[in-house]
């Protein structure tokens, strides 16, 4: 068969060290996740349990300096981390996200030294779990809103308020949360799980991301020493850095479950035979084939040039949210084709595709909003802005 | 304790075979290489032993061209501790043989590991050849390997059993299926600490090629598969007879 997701012979953009990271992954993903992605999906089983591998291989906190427990790698290779961990389930990519881009990068680049050296060595090697507390019952697409707040009382804080739609919330031991000060500032919390008045109910009957581990952050007059403040950043600004390096990830990421389901529906098309010729023979389905793998490609080329961005400290929010929004939708609009070309088959657990096209609704959701990327763009274009 | 091991620089299994020269010579463009399977196995169990506390110094040699730097550094991600790359184009098993044996005299090592084979020629030749060239015993095709203090134990499948030799430093011993169950995967942090590790050059020594390759054929391609429903022996019978011929 021939390797599509080398059609603009992208492999010669990367390093001979890129390509050995996407094959490690690749190669860990293939013996690990997949054997068992459908069976994790069917029985609600989170995948966090995987987060001691991902420590040990060094798929979690690829970018985080070396001195701190990560791997000092480059965004590219984050990316290509990203997108051989979500070819096996979103839920193992998210996981990986949240803990690399959303636990580790504020604490490395807010944080004091001290917090860098409690926390970061225990993300890294995946003895910690983390979540990111941003999104409230009320404020989705509206952080700015959000009503976690804090008290200052001697030696620290009392945080209330409540957050939902967290990743690895059920099953974290450290959560940064953002919450407003009697300022109405924003800043950053690190919420130990023993701490008292601190709880995490899971969400349950999801039918996207079902071996992830959702759930909410609740806060009923929890005490937060100053030392657990991160102190480098106040605003909407620290969780918008945080969320624009999840974003790029999830560019990536995409890619993988995007391929794994053009893959899948190249394979079946050559074999699945009606009127006595594959299917594949057949002029609409040359159609989905081309017409997927062309845009495949475009996210491909869109992701490595942000990547190349990242690396030189140039990409900006709005190519981030451009990006992750294309290649989201892009892998969507792939799954739901590739569903078509197997048929009713296309339904069932033998393939990955139902799996990976019921995870892209989430991803195409979470971590911004299709639409709201869509505005991003649009007041990056004009200066307008149009959210509210 | 210090050991030599052969990386194998070979094609990826799925790789499309072509040829050039008149299909006397591989055509190695577009080709993915890989470390030969027999190789990564007989690495994975060096660096278990390794893990398990043996101090073991771990050099990976290969001997061909720069292009192999690749195969040297993934080697070297997944944990040897440095390599060697013998800067000549190997045209057959004793000149490889030879190479390697020049790489042993020049550093002082306990023992030399290899695949079993490689798989694009399939010679399986230079492990004996280096044992005859060094005078030193040689255990081929091995399943299993462990070092018991001043011997190395080895097991090996024979015609209906099984052979379990041991032998004492130092000697050649080829890797095959079992000698690990699973290739070790490289970690981040390893990729990263393979940039440091050193990659030298050797000059090869003078070795006159004793084999040429005149022709390369490719196999039929196989024909499709047929089907024939559960209850139809007869059909069976008949294809097996009248097209396969071999009843």
């Amino acid at each position: 068969m021939i390797n599509f997701e080398n059609y603009f012979d992208i492999d010669t953009l990367l390093s001979e060290e890129h390509l050995l990271v996407r094959n490690s992954a690749k190669k860990w993903v293939s013996r690990t996740i997949s054997p068992i992605a459908e069976e994790y999906n069917r029985l609600e089983k989170s995948m966090h349990s995987f987060i001691k591998d991902l420590g040990e291989y060094g798929f979690i906190a690829s970018f985080i300096p070396l001195e701190y427990g990560g791997s000092g790698m480059d965004y590219i290779s984050y990316g290509l981390i990203m997108q051989e961990l979500e070819r096996g389930d979103s839920a193992i990519r998210s996981s990986a996200s949240v803990q690399t881009s959303l636990v580790m990068y504020p604490i490395w680049k807010f944080g004091s030294e001290e917090q860098r050296k409690k926390y970061l060595p225990l993300l890294a090697d995946g003895s910690m779990i983390g979540a990111f507390g941003l999104t409230e019952p009320n404020h989705g697409s509206d952080p700015g809103g959000m009503e976690t707040h804090v008290t200052e009382t001697e030696g620290g804080y009392i945080l209330n308020g409540a957050k939902m739609w967290i990743t690895n919330a059920p099953v974290c031991d450290i959560a940064v949360v953002w919450a407003k000060n009697e300022n109405n500032r924003i800043k950053g919390y690190l919420v130990e799980r023993n701490f008292e008045g601190f709880t995490s109910p899971e969400t349950k009957n999801k039918w996207s991301l079902k071996a992830s581990a959702t759930g909410e952050l609740v806060f009923n007059n929890v005490f937060i020493p100053k030392a657990n403040v991160l102190e480098g950043v106040s605003g909407l600004k620290g969780p918008m850095m945080c969320l624009n390096s999840a974003r790029y990830g999830i560019a990536w990421g995409v890619l993988g479950a995007a391929a794994a389901c053009i893959e899948t529906a190249l394979n079946y098309s050559l074999q699945r035979k009606q009127f006595r010729k594959p299917i594949a023979t057949f002029q609409l389905t040359q159609k989905k084939l081309a017409e997927m793998t062309t845009e495949f490609v475009k996210a491909q080329l869109l992701a490595w040039r942000l990547g190349i961005l990242m690396n030189q400290g140039k990409a900006t929010s709005a190519q981030i949210s451009m990006t992750k929004r294309n290649n989201v939708f892009t892998a969507l609009t792939i799954a739901r084709e590739s569903r078509q070309i197997l048929g009713a088959m296309g339904i069932t657990g033998d393939f990955p595709i139902m799996r990976h096209m019921m995870n892209l609704e989430s991803v195409i959701t979470y971590e911004g909003t299709h639409d709201i990327h869509l505005l991003i763009t649009g007041n990056d274009l004009t200066r307008i802005s149009a959210f509210y | 304790m210090k050991v030599l091991i052969c990386i194998g620089h070979v094609p990826d299994t799925t790789s499309k075979i072509r040829f050039t020269d008149n299909a006397s010579k591989f055509d190695k463009s577009d080709i993915q290489f890989i470390i030969g399977p027999y190789e990564e196995l007989a690495l994975t169990r060096l660096l278990d032993i390794k893990d398990a506390g043996t101090d073991l110094h771990i050099t990976a040699v290969n001997v061909g061209p720069v292009e192999t730097e690749a195969t040297l550094r993934k080697a070297l991600a997944m944990g040897a501790d440095e390599a060697v790359r013998v800067n000549a184009e190997p045209l057959d098993a004793l000149f490889t043989a030879k190479q390697i044996a020049e790489v042993y005299k020049k550093g002082t090592y306990d023992f030399i590991v290899t695949g079993k084979e490689s798989i694009d020629y399939n010679g399986g030749q230079v492990d004996g050849m280096i044992a005859e060239i060094l005078g030193i015993p040689s255990i081929p095709s091995a399943s299993k390997f462990e070092i018991m203090g001043s011997v190395a134990k080895a097991e090996r499948e024979i015609d209906g059993g099984k052979e379990v030799v041991e032998a004492a430093f130092p000697f050649v011993i080829a890797a095959q299926k079992g000698f690990a169950i699973d290739p070790r995967i490289p970690g981040m942090r390893g990729i990263m600490a393979a940039r440091k590790k050193e990659i030298l050059v050797f000059e090869p020594s003078e070795q006159a090629n004793i084999t040429k390759i005149i022709h390369h054929y490719l196999p039929e391609a196989k024909s499709a598969c047929k089907k024939v429903a559960a209850d139809n022996v007869e059909e069976l019978v008949r294809l097996l007879h009248e097209e396969a011929k071999v009843i």
